[in-house]
C-alpha cells in the first residue's frame, strides 16, 4: 500500500501555523507577566499553564463547548466562512495552540525576566519607549531562550494527538494528522506505515531541537 | 539646578527592619556628591530622581520641569525625565557595538543630527578605536567613557552616577575623575554622584551631602565639612578624626579661650559657644592637625605624653598611632627626624580644637 504522506504535510502545516500564532500571542502575554503587576496576575499565569496539566480529553471537551457547532463562536465561524470550524484542519491548529501557547508563554516569560534589569533601566533613561526597549534590547538579549521555546512549541504541535482527535477528528485526507495516522496504522496492524511515520516524525523533532540549540548564537555578557 | 524633596518609607516586616528616606536638598551646576555608608539611602535617592522608584511624598524639580509631585500625583517615567544615568555596572547593551550603543541613545534626534552627535561623542571621549567593538571586548576605561558618553548624548539636564569608580584600580579611577571634570567644564550639566569613598568626594565634590539612615546629616563643601563636622555622628562617619572624650573645665569668652580636660590633662582651645562648664563633650581633632614631638621633661602647654605603638607608612605621610588611642600624621621628612624618639608628646593646636 503506497504511503500516504498527507498526514505529515498536514501536521507540518498545522505546527507552523499554531507556532506562529502562539509566538505572537505568547510573547505579548509573556511581556505582560514579566513587566506588569496587577491583581490576578498569578491567576492569569496559572490559567495559561492549565492546558499543560489537564488531560487531553478534558481539553477536547472544553474546546468542543467553546468552538463546537452549537457554541456562539462556532455559529459565528459558520456564518462567516460557510462551514463549521470543528472537524476541519483549522480545528487541529486550535488544538495544537492549546499546548504550544502555554509552553511559549512560560519559557518566554522566564527568558524576559532573566534579562538584567539594568539594561531596561538604562534604555529608559536614554529615552527609549517601552516598545523600542522590548524589540531592540530585551528581546534580542533573550532571543536564544525564546528561539528554543519556539522550537519546543513547534515540536510539540507536530505531535498533538488527543485534543486534535476530539475537535478535528480523523478524516483521512482532510484532518488526519501524523500522530492520529500512526494510531490508525497501529490499530490496523499496518506496521510498516506506522514505523515509517514514527521515524520521520522523530527525525524532524530531533532536527528541530538540535537546530534550536545551535543556531541561536550564545551571547557573551560582560560586566 | 535640581531641587529635591522626598520621603519614602519601607515598613518593617517580619524579617527586615523598616527604612525611611527623608531629605531635601538642591544641587546646582557642578559636581555634588552623596556620601554615606551602605544602606544610607544614596542609591534610593538617585533612583527616585531618575524615576525608577516612586517616593511617597515630596517634589522633584529639575530646572523648570516637575519630575515628581506627591501632592498632584505627577510622576514622570524615566523616559520623560531627561536625566542621564551611569550605572555601577555600566549597563552597556552587550548585543550592540559601542557605536550602536551611542546611536541607540541618540535615536530621538533626526537622522542627520544623530550621526553627527555620535561622531562628536566618539571623538570627544576618545572612543574611535573601539567604536566597532562589543562591550565585552572593551577595556575598563573604554566602557567607562562609553557609558558616560551614552548618558550625555541626549543632552540631559542632570547626570546621575551610582558609585561609578567602585572597584576600579588607581589609574582607572584617576582617568574617571578626569573625565568627570571634563564633563563638568564642557557640558555644564549638574552631576550627582553617589559614593562611599571619602577620597573620591574630595577629588570631585564641590558640594557634599552626608547621608545616614535616610537623612542628610550635613551638607557643605568637603573641605568645610572636614574643618567642621556638624556632630559626633558625622565625625565618626568621615573616619578622619581623633575623637576623645573630655569635660569642659573653663570658658572665657573674653579672651576667646576654653579649657577641656582630656584624660588627666587640660588642653586649651578656642572659646566654645553654647557650652557650659562641666559639659561632657568629645574633642575632635584631625591627625594632621596634631604634632608629635620628642618629650623633654614635663609636657608643655597643650601637650600630652604618649607611647608610640605603631608607625604606619601611608601614601603621603606617616601615621603614628599612640597608646592613648590618638593618631598623628607626620610628613615622611618629619618622621625621619624623630624616629628614634623614645618618649613622645602629642601637641594639640589651641586654635584648631573643636568639640562636639
Amino acid at each position: 500500500m503506497p504511503l500516504d504522506w498527507f498526514p505529515l504535510w498536514l501536521s507540518l502545516r498545522v505546527a507552523v501555523l499554531s507556532t506562529a500564532i502562539s509566538l505572537g500571542a505568547g510573547l505579548w502575554i509573556a511581556y505582560i507577566l514579566a513587566n506588569r503587576n496587577f491583581r490576578g496576575k498569578e491567576v492569569l499565569a496559572s490559567a495559561v499553564t492549565l492546558p499543560l496539566v489537564l488531560p487531553p480529553t478534558v481539553l477536547g471537551w472544553y474546546l468542543l463547548v467553546l468552538i463546537g457547532r452549537a457554541s456562539p463562536f462556532g455559529k459565528l465561524w459558520e456564518l462567516i466562512f460557510g462551514s463549521p470550524l470543528v472537524f476541519t484542519w483549522k480545528a487541529a491548529v486550535v488544538a495544537a495552540i492549546l499546548h504550544s501557547f502555554p509552553l511559549l508563554v512560560i519559557s518566554a516569560r522566564a527568558a524576559l525576566e532573566s534579562v538584567d534589569r539594568s539594561y531596561a533601566r538604562a534604555a529608559r533613561t536614554l529615552g527609549a519607549s517601552e516598545w523600542r526597549l522590548f524589540w531592540r534590547v530585551t528581546l534580542p538579549l533573550a532571543r536564544r531562550s525564546v528561539f528554543a521555546a519556539t522550537a519546543l512549541a513547534f515540536a510539540r504541535s507536530l505531535g498533538d494527538f488527543g485534543v486534535t482527535l476530539m475537535v478535528a477528528g480523523n478524516i483521512p485526507g482532510r484532518t488526519q494528522t501524523v500522530a492520529v495516522a500512526i494510531y490508525d496504522a497501529v490499530e490496523a496492524g499496518n506496521g510498516a506505515v506506522a514505523r515509517t511515520l514514527v521515524l520521520v516524525i522523530s527525525f524532524i523533532a530531533l532536527l528541530v531541537l538540535t537546530v534550536a540549540n545551535r543556531v541561536a548564537m550564545p551571547l557573551t555578557e560582560s560586566r | 539646578m535640581i531641587q529635591v524633596k522626598l520621603r519614602k518609607t519601607f515598613p518593617a516586616r517580619s524579617d527586615s527592619v523598616g527604612f525611611a528616606l527623608e531629605l531635601e536638598f538642591r544641587a546646582a551646576a557642578g559636581i555634588t556628591v552623596l556620601f554615606g555608608p551602605s544602606g544610607s539611602g544614596k542609591t534610593l535617592t538617585l533612583d527616585s530622581i531618575a524615576g525608577f522608584v516612586r517616593p511617597d511624598e515630596g517634589r522633584i524639580l529639575l530646572e523648570d520641569d516637575i519630575l515628581f509631585d506627591g501632592a498632584t500625583g505627577v510622576h514622570l517615567p524615566p523616559q520623560a525625565r531627561n536625566c542621564g544615568y551611569v550605572f555601577q555596572n555600566y549597563a552597556l547593551f552587550p548585543h550592540m557595538t559601542l557605536r550602536e550603543n551611542l546611536v541607540f541613545a541618540a535615536e530621538r534626534r533626526p537622522r542627520l543630527e544623530r550621526h553627527r552627535r555620535v561622531n562628536e561623542m566618539i571623538e570627544r571621549f576618545r572612543l574611535g578605536d573601539a567604536a566597532g567593538r562589543r562591550p565585552h571586548e572593551l577595556s575598563g576605561g573604554q566602557k567607562q567613557r562609553c557609558s558616560i558618553a551614552r548618558a550625555l548624548i541626549g543632552a540631559p539636564k542632570l547626570l546621575l552616577l551610582d558609585e561609578p569608580a567602585q572597584g576600579l584600580d588607581a589609574p582607572l579611577r584617576a582617568e574617571f575623575y578626569d573625565i568627570l571634570r571634563q564633563v563638568r567644564s564642557d557640558f555644564k550639566t549638574p552631576v550627582l554622584l553617589v559614593s562611599h569613598d571619602l577620597d573620591e568626594c574630595f577629588e570631585l565634590g564641590e558640594q557634599m551631602l552626608i547621608l545616614r539612615d535616610g537623612r542628610i546629616v550635613q551638607s557643605g563643601t568637603p573641605a568645610g565639612i572636614l574643618e567642621g563636622p556638624a556632630n559626633l555622628e558625622v565625625a565618626r562617619l568621615l573616619g578622619r578624626f581623633n575623637l576623645l572624650p573630655g569635660e569642659i573645665r573653663a570658658l572665657d569668652p573674653g579672651r576667646n579661650t576654653s579649657r577641656v580636660l582630656v584624660g588627666e590633662f587640660e588642653l586649651e582651645g578656642p572659646y566654645f559657644p553654647g557650652r557650659l562648664k562641666g559639659d561632657h563633650v568629645t574633642v575632635c581633632v584631625r591627625p594632621d592637625q596634631l604634632r608629635a614631638l620628642p618629650r623633654n621633661g614635663r609636657p608643655g602647654a597643650n601637650q600630652i605624653p604618649a607611647g608610640l605603638t605603631r608607625a604606619v607608612e601611608r601614601s603621603q605621610s606617616m601615621r603614628l598611632e599612640f597608646d592613648c588611642g590618638i593618631a598623628v600624621d607626620l610628613s615622611s621628612l618629619e618622621y625621619e627626624r624623630q624616629r628614634d624618639n623614645r618618649q613622645w608628646v602629642i601637641e594639640f593646636p589651641s586654635d584648631k580644637l573643636r568639640v562636639l
